[in-house]
């Protein structure tokens, strides 16, 4: 049996949300989201963090081949979320573009790559929080 | 149980070849990283081991152990070196970021004292690294 390495590969997005939930009177999405609720919007600067696991292949030294993992980003994050407004995405018609919930539809969109397991999904908004995945469950190791 | 993380720098050159294969097999799988010539990249080396604290000293590991074992074993080897021509393991085996965390590992693991080697973690650059815990050697 060959080694299993865990890979990550970090990927930068800009994109502009508003959190606001239609239910909610004016007031109360005030008092939720406080200035996250500007009805005009305000963006950031995202870092995706994703990590795969797999084995390493001996001819390759690769768990995947990163051209085909950067081709797969490129195509299903990069060129949907970059320079995009979130809350005009399919994905987030029904639900607030929360970075939690960037997280889960990251998870949703990297579980799709053939070639490793998906393991971890990060995103950071900010330099200050960032919001980590681990699929349905608890990861069996919980580190940096 | 306490979690120990100590980072270390090194300098090196590399390329990806498979001997295997034609050169349009290699050109084709590895792209750019297979110019032979080579290219280079800043890695950036986190050893992290898992232990208890020394009731008398309050450490896991002495840390400056711990920086001397990474230097000898592996900064020292490593830094401003072709990793294809010149570090031994590198000579059968792709030097990929995954295959350097596994190369670091078995440098490492049974050379740390009152602690067990946890993860090795290295930085080819800031936007792509690999981690090894040891799974499957």
């Amino acid at each position: 049996m060959s080694a299993i390495a865990h890979l990550s590969r970090r990927y930068s997005f800009a994109a502009s949300h508003r959190l606001h939930v239609d239910a909610l009177s004016p007031e109360q999405n005030r008092a939720t989201f406080g200035k996250c609720n500007n009805p005009f919007g305000h963006g950031h600067n995202y870092t995706a963090q994703v990590t795969f696991s797999g084995h390493v292949d001996s001819s390759t030294g690769m768990v995947t081949n990163l051209a085909d993992l950067d081709a797969f980003s490129q195509r299903e994050l990069l060129d949907v979320f970059d320079h995009a407004n979130l809350n005009t995405l399919e994905c987030f018609r029904d639900l607030t573009p929360t970075t939690e919930n960037l997280c889960v539809e990251l998870w949703r969109i990297f579980a799709e790559y053939p070639n490793a397991k998906l393991e971890r999904i990060r995103v950071e908004e900010t330099g200050n929080n960032s919001f980590d995945y681990f699929g349905e469950g608890t990861p069996a190791v919980y580190e940096e | 149980m306490i979690l120990l993380t100590r980072k270390a720098d090194f300098s090196a050159a590399h390329f990806y070849w498979n001997n295997a294969w034609s050169e349009e097999e290699n050109a084709r799988v590895f792209g750019k990283c297979a110019n032979r010539q080579g290219h280079g990249h800043n890695y950036t080396l986190e050893v992290t081991v898992a232990g208890e604290i020394d009731p008398v000293s309050g450490f896991v590991v002495d840390l400056k152990q711990l920086k001397d074992i990474m230097e000898r074993e592996v900064v020292s080897v490593y830094d401003h070196r072709h990793l294809n021509h010149e570090v031994p393991e590198f000579k059968a085996m792709v030097p990929t970021t995954e295959n350097i965390a596994i190369a670091i590992w078995q440098r490492l693991a049974d050379k740390i004292p009152n602690a067990k080697l946890h993860r090795v973690r290295v930085y080819e650059m800031p936007t792509l690294f690999a981690d090894f815990y040891g799974e499957g050697v």
